[in-house]
C-alpha cells in the first residue's frame, strides 16, 4: 500500500521548576543536589496539621513566563488538589490548578530552520508544586523516598497542538528554555530536570478523500530536546504503521499515555484512558483564591527584558548573521555584554567576533582549567574594553591578530588599556607611508623570483602578491597595516610593469 | 474512706457561691481544697497577686484528674513532671516580679487533635496512636507565651469525627454529669475535663459543633470562633473549610481571656484573618447596647425536647426583660444543613487524610506485599469505622461523575445557608437558639445509627457552614440533673456583643457555678 498524505499534529505540556529560594507553599529551601531528604520541613513532609502558605515569588516567576508567551494574566486565580497515591507524593494530593490558571491563552514565534517564522498558540499555564522522588536500588526489596524535590514550584505549561514536526516541538523547547533563562526564573539545567517535556501526538491522514485521525498519544517526562524530536519522529512512524496495518484499532483506540526508552528508541504503552487516574479535584481549602490586580500586572510587565527571540532579529539587523546573532543570544550575559559595547557605539561586528573569538576561546581554556564552567562575562572584560579593543580594530591601529594577542593579555588583568598593552608589545601598526613604503622596497628587493612571477604569471599573481605582503609583514614584525602594505604592494609593482 | 474522699475531691466541700477574696484573704493554703472551684480568670490573678502558686494549682488538678479521670477518661494523656515544671517557672517570673503573660500559671488542657511538641498528638486514632508532632500548633505556642501550662491531652471521637467521643480509638469519655451519658463530641474529652475542673480550661475544635455540642452537655462555656479568627496551623485538620479551635471554659469570662490568647492573624495560615483580632474582655461587664435577638422558627420545631424548649424559652424572658428585642427570623435552608454539611466536611476529610498512608508516619501494617497493600492495609488497620465511613462518603462525592451533584451542589446549598444568615441579620444583630435538640444521652445509645448520630448537630453545623461565630453556654439543668446548652449565633466578628450577650445572662444565672455532684452514684452503678 502506498503511504497516505498525512499531517501531524503535536501539543505539548512543559514543567519548569522555577528557580525560587524556597518552596512553593513554604519556606524550606529548594534547589542543588543535597543529602536525601536535607531540603524539607512540616509542609514538604506533609506533617499533621501543616498548612500550605503561597510563594510570592513564584507567582511573579509564573507570571514572567506568562507575560512573554503572551498570556492573559488572570485576574483570579486558585488553587486545586489533584489526589492520587504514591510515595513520592507525602500528602497523595499535588497542589495544582485546575479550572483557573494564572496564566491563560497566549502565543509565541518560533524561528523555523528555514528562517520563516511560525506563531505556536499557548492553552494556559499553571503553578503547582512537584513530587520528591523514589530510589529503588537494584537488589534491594525496599524503595527509598527522597522529598528534597517535593514541594518544588512548577510552572506547567500547555500549548495547542500547532507543531507539524518533531523538529518544530524541539525548537519550541529550545526557544522555551532560553526564554526562562533570561528572565532568571529557571537555569534551564536539562540533566537536572529543570526542564520536563510532555508531547501529545497524532496524524490527519488524508485517504479516499476522507480525513482518518489517529488516537492521541502522549508520552510522559522527556528531558532533553533530542529525546522530544526522537521519541515524536517515533510515534509519527508506529502511528502511520497502526493505522496502515489495523485501521481500527489506529482509530478508535482511547487516548494513551506512553513512555519513551532512549535506549531502545522506542515508546512503550503506560497506561490507557480506561485506567486512567481519577484525580478528584477540588477546591483546596487551605488556600484563599489570590486576586491578581492590574498594578501587580504592569510591575511584572516592567522588569520584563528583550527576549530572546527580538534579540536575534534585532543582532541580525546589525549587519550580524543568523549563526552569529543566534550564538551570541545563547547565554544573557554575553548578549548583554554586547548590548553594552552597542551602546557605547562599539562596531557590533568586531565586538561580535571579540566575544565570539578570542572571548569564548578564553572562556573554554578556563572551563576546561577550573572543571566548572567560566563563562564569557566571567572573565572581567568590561564593555568599555570591548568596545575600545573593537574601536582600535576598526581604525586600524591594530590588526585582527594583535587584538586576539591584546584580550589574551586583558583577560590575564595586568592591564586594563588595551592601547597601553598594544603599545608595550609593539603590537600598535605603522601606518606611516615612507616606512612601509621602505619595508616594501626591501622586500621587493629581497623576492625577485615573486616580482616576476606576479609580472608574467597571471596565474600566480594572487599568490605572489600574498607572499610579499607575508615578507612585508614579517619585516615589520606584524605592524605593518596590511591594507596599506596592499596599496603601496600594487602600484609598486603595477608600476614597474 | 477512699469513695468519701474522692466524693469529696471531685464535688469540693462547698460547691455554691464561694466568696474567693474572702477565701484568699486567709493563708493561702486554705484554698487548696477549693483550687478546682476557681475560673481560669481567678488562677491567673490569685497566681499573678502570689496569694497561690501556679505549682498548688497545678498539683490540685494532676490529683484530681489521678483521681477521678479513670472513671471519666477525658485525657489521653497527661504531663506531671513537665506541668510541674512549667508551674515552677512560673511560679519563679512571679517571685521574680517579671512580666506575666494572661495565663501565667493556668493549669489547661488540650484537645488530642492539636499539635505540641510535648507528648503525643494522636488524634484519638491507633493510625497517629505513637506520633509525636516536632511542632507546637500556633495556639499552643500563642498558650505557652501567655504562660499556660498545660496538663494534658483530651479524647476525642477518632479525627474528631463524631459527636459523643465514643468514636475514640482509646474508649470513650464519660458526661461528668452522668457516667452512663455521653459527654458530646468530638471536643468531649475537653469538655468533661472542664466540667468535672480536671483544669481550669481547655481548648477544642469545632467542625459542626464539636465545641458547642459537648460544652452543652457537660455544662459549660464553648466559643467557636468566626472562621479564619483563630490560626488553624496545627490543628489536625478534618474539614479544612470548616474547622475552628476554640475556648471551652467554666464561664464567659474565661472565653473571652483565652480567646484574647488564640485569636488573630498568623502567616503560617493563609485562611487566617489579616487584621488584629479584639479585645474581648474590654466591654465584657457592660451591658451590651439595645440588641435585637433572632428566633429562627427552623430551629424550634419538631425533635426539639420540652425540657431544652422550656429553657431557651425562660433565656429568652430573661433578656427581654433586660432590653433585648426579640425578633422571629427565619433561616429556611436550615434543614438542607446536615446534608450540605455530611457532604463538604467528608469529601474534605477524605482528601486531608489521604497522607496517612503507612508511608511516612503514623501506622503502618505489618501484612502487605506490595504498596496497594501497604495502603490498604495500614489505613483498614489504623482508622476506625466512622473514620472510613466519611473517607468513603467524600471520595464518592468527589469522584469524576458524581462531584457536581454532590460537592458542587453541597456548595451552592453553602452559599444559600449564608445567604439566609446574611438576611437573618439584617433584622437582628444575634441569634439564639437552642444548641442541641436534647440533653446527653447513653454510651451506646446512637452508635449503631450514623444517622442519628448525625443529627445531634442539627443546630450546630450551620455556623460552620456559614463560617459565622457560635457560642453555647448552660442554660439550665434537665429533670434528670443532665445540663442544657443555648447557642448564639452572629455576624462574622461579632465575638464581643456575643460574649457580652452571654455575660448578661450568666450574671443573672449561676448554671456554671454548678459543679458535677451526681458522679459517684452513677460512677458505682456503671
Amino acid at each position: 500500500m502506498n503511504q497516505p498524505e498525512y499531517k501531524v499534529l503535536i501539543g505539548m505540556e512543559i514543567h519548569v521548576q522555577l528557580a525560587t529560594a524556597s518552596k512553593m507553599f513554604t519556606g524550606a529551601p529548594c534547589g542543588g543536589t543535597q543529602d536525601a531528604n536535607t531540603q524539607v520541613d512540616g509542609v514538604v513532609l506533609g506533617l499533621p496539621g501543616v498548612l500550605p502558605v503561597i510563594n510570592r515569588r513564584a507567582v511573579e516567576m509564573a507570571m514572567m513566563v506568562g507575560l512573554a508567551l503572551g498570556c492573559r494574566i488572570a485576574s483570579i486565580t486558585k488553587w486545586d488538589r489533584k489526589s492520587y497515591y504514591y510515595p513520592d507524593l507525602p500528602k497523595n494530593y499535588q497542589i495544582s490548578q485546575y479550572d483557573q490558571p494564572l496564566c491563560g491563552a497566549g502565543a509565541v514565534d518560533i524561528t523555523l530552520p528555514d528562517g520563516s517564522i511560525k506563531t505556536i498558540r499557548i492553552r494556559r499555564a499553571h503553578l503547582e508544586e512537584d513530587a520528591g522522588k523514589l530510589l529503588h536500588e537494584a537488589g534491594h526489596a525496599v524503595s527509598m523516598v527522597d522529598l528534597n524535590r517535593a514541594g518544588t514550584p512548577l510552572l506547567e505549561i500547555v500549548t495547542e497542538p500547532d507543531f507539524s514536526s518533531p523538529d518544530e516541538a524541539r525548537i519550541f523547547g529550545e526557544e522555551l528554555r532560553q526564554i526562562c533563562r533570561y528572565l532568571g526564573v529557571s537555569q534551564g539545567i536539562m540533566q537536572q530536570g529543570h526542564m520536563r517535556f510532555e508531547p501529545n501526538i497524532n496524524l490527519h491522514i488524508f485517504q479516499d478523500g476522507s480525513v482518518f485521525k489517529t488516537a492521541i498519544s502522549e508520552i510522559k517526562n522527556l528531558n532533553s530536546f533530542r529525546s522530544v524530536e526522537r521519541a515524536c519522529t517515533y510515534e509519527i512512524r508506529r502511528q502511520l504503521s497502526q493505522f496502515m496495518t489495523d485501521r481500527t484499532a489506529a482509530l478508535s483506540e482511547p487516548k494513551t499515555t506512553r513512555g519513551w526508552d532512549d535506549d531502545k528508541g522506542c515508546t512503550t504503552l503506560q497506561r490507557s484512558k480506561e485506567d486512567a487516574h481519577d484525580y478528584r479535584y477540588f477546591p483546596d481549602p487551605d488556600l484563599v483564591p489570590l486576586r491578581i490586580a492590574p498594578e501587580w500586572i504592569h510591575t511584572i510587565q516592567e522588569t520584563l527584558i528583550e527576549l530572546p527571540m527580538a534579540r536575534r532579529l534585532r543582532y541580525e539587523k546589525l549587519g550580524l548573521s543568523a549563526k552569529d546573532a543566534a550564538a551570541l543570544v545563547d547565554e544573557r550575559s554575553v548578549s548583554d555584554l554586547f548590548d553594552a559595547a552597542v551602546m557605547l557605539h562599539a562596531s557590533p561586528r568586531r565586538t561580535a567576533n571579540l566575544l565570539l573569538g578570542p572571548a569564548a576561546k578564553v572562556a573554554n581554556q578556563r572551563t576546561a582549567e577550573k572543571g566548572s564552567p567560566v563563562l564569557i562575562s566571567d572573565l572581567g572584560i568590561t564593555p568599555e574594553q570591548y568596545t575600545h579593543l573593537s574601536g582600535m580594530m576598526e581604525d586600524g591601529t591594530v590588526s585582527a591578530s594583535a587584538a586576539v594577542t591584546i584580550f589574551e593579555t586583558l583577560c590575564s588583568g595586568e592591564e586594563k588599556d588595551p592601547l597601553v598593552i598594544a603599545q608595550k608589545a609593539g603590537l600598535v601598526q605603522v601606518r606611516d607611508t615612507s616606512t612601509t613604503q621602505a619595508w616594501v622596497n626591501e622586500a621587493i628587493g629581497r623576492n625577485p623570483q615573486a616580482v616576476l612571477d606576479f609580472k608574467n604569471n597571471p596565474k600566480k599573481r594572487q599568490a605572489s602578491l600574498g607572499f610579499l605582503r607575508g615578507a612585508v609583514m614579517k619585516l615589520s614584525q606584524g605592524k605593518a597595516d596590511p591594507k596599506l602594505v596592499g596599496e603601496l604592494l600594487e602600484s609598486h609593482l603595477n608600476s614597474q610593469s | 474512706m477512699k469513695r468519701s474522699r474522692y466524693w469529696q475531691q471531685f464535688t469540693g466541700k462547698n460547691d455554691r457561691n464561694i466568696g474567693i477574696n474572702a477565701k484568699v484573704s486567709g493563708r493561702v493554703v486554705h484554698l487548696a481544697g477549693l483550687i478546682h472551684e476557681l475560673s481560669a480568670s481567678e488562677l491567673a490573678r490569685l497566681i499573678a497577686e502570689k496569694k497561690l502558686s501556679s505549682r498548688e494549682a497545678t498539683r490540685a488538678y494532676l490529683d484530681r484528674i489521678a483521681q477521678i479521670d479513670p472513671t471519666l477518661r477525658a485525657f489521653n494523656e497527661t504531663y506531671e513532671t513537665e506541668a510541674l515544671d512549667a508551674a515552677d517557672a512560673i511560679d519563679r517570673k512571679v517571685s521574680r516580679g517579671n512580666a506575666l503573660g494572661p495565663l501565667a500559671g493556668v493549669p489547661m488542657a488540650l484537645k488530642d487533635n492539636l499539635c505540641s511538641i510535648q507528648g503525643r498528638t494522636t488524634c484519638s486514632s491507633r493510625m497517629l496512636q505513637n506520633f509525636r508532632s516536632p511542632y507546637d500548633a500556633t495556639v499552643v505556642s500563642r498558650l505557652a507565651s501567655a504562660g499556660a501550662v498545660i496538663l494534658g491531652k483530651t479524647n476525642l471521637d477518632e479525627f474528631a469525627m463524631g459527636s459523643s467521643t465514643e468514636n475514640s480509638a482509646f474508649g470513650p469519655t464519660r458526661n461528668p454529669w452522668k457516667t452512663t451519658c455521653v459527654p458530646g463530641g468530638s471536643s468531649g474529652g475537653s469538655a468533661a475535663a472542664v466540667a468535672a475542673r480536671l483544669c481550669a480550661a481547655a481548648l477544642g475544635s469545632d467542625t459542626g459543633g464539636s465545641i458547642r455540642q459537648p460544652a452543652a452537655l457537660c455544662g459549660i462555656v464553648g466559643l467557636k470562633p468566626t472562621y479564619g479568627l483563630v490560626s488553624r496551623y496545627g490543628l489536625v485538620a478534618f474539614a479544612s473549610s470548616l474547622d475552628q479551635i476554640g475556648p471551652m471554659t467554666q464561664d464567659v469570662r474565661d472565653a473571652a481571656l483565652l480567646l484574647n490568647v488564640i485569636a488573630g492573624p498568623d502567616p503560617k495560615d493563609s485562611t487566617s484573618w489579616p487584621a488584629a483580632a479584639a479585645d474581648y474582655l474590654k466591654d465584657l461587664e457592660s451591658r451590651p447596647p439595645h440588641v435585637r435577638i433572632g428566633l429562627p422558627k427552623e430551629f424550634f420545631g419538631d425533635g426539639l425536647s420540652n425540657e431544652v424548649a422550656g429553657a431557651i424559652a425562660a433565656a429568652v424572658e430573661y433578656f427581654k426583660q433586660h432590653g433585648a428585642e426579640i425578633i422571629p427570623v427565619s433561616l429556611p435552608h436550615t434543614r438542607y444543613g446536615i446534608a450540605a454539611y455530611y457532604v463538604i466536611a467528608p469529601a474534605e476529610a477524605s482528601s486531608n487524610l489521604a497522607r496517612y498512608d503507612g508511608v511516612h508516619y503514623g501506622h503502618r501494617t505489618n501484612n502487605a506485599r506490595d504498596l496497594f497493600e501497604l495502603y490498604s492495609a495500614s489505613r483498614a488497620e489504623g482508622f476506625g469505622p466512622e473514620v472510613q465511613r466519611r473517607i468513603m462518603l467524600g471520595t464518592y462525592a468527589l469522584s469524576s461523575g458524581y462531584y457536581d451533584a454532590y460537592y458542587l451542589r453541597a456548595q451552592k446549598v453553602r452559599q444559600l445557608i449564608k445567604e439566609d444568615f446574611d438576611r437573618a441579620f439584617e433584622s437582628c444583630d444575634v441569634i439564639l437558639s437552642p444548641t442541641t435538640p436534647d440533653v446527653a444521652f447513653d454510651l451506646g445509645a446512637k452508635s449503631g445509627d450514623p444517622l442519628a448520630m448525625y443529627l445531634c448537630d442539627v443546630f450546630t453545623v450551620t455556623c460552620n457552614i456559614a463560617g459565622i461565630p457560635g457560642m453555647s453556654i448552660p442554660c439550665g439543668f434537665s429533670a434528670s440533673g443532665l445540663p442544657i446548652g443555648m447557642q448564639f449565633l452572629g455576624p462574622v466578628f461579632s465575638e464581643s456583643l456575643m460574649l457580652r450577650l452571654a455575660r448578661l445572662y450568666e450574671a443573672g444565672h449561676e448554671w456554671n457555678k454548678r459543679i458535677p455532684r451526681p458522679i459517684l452514684e452513677t460512677a458505682s452503678a456503671a
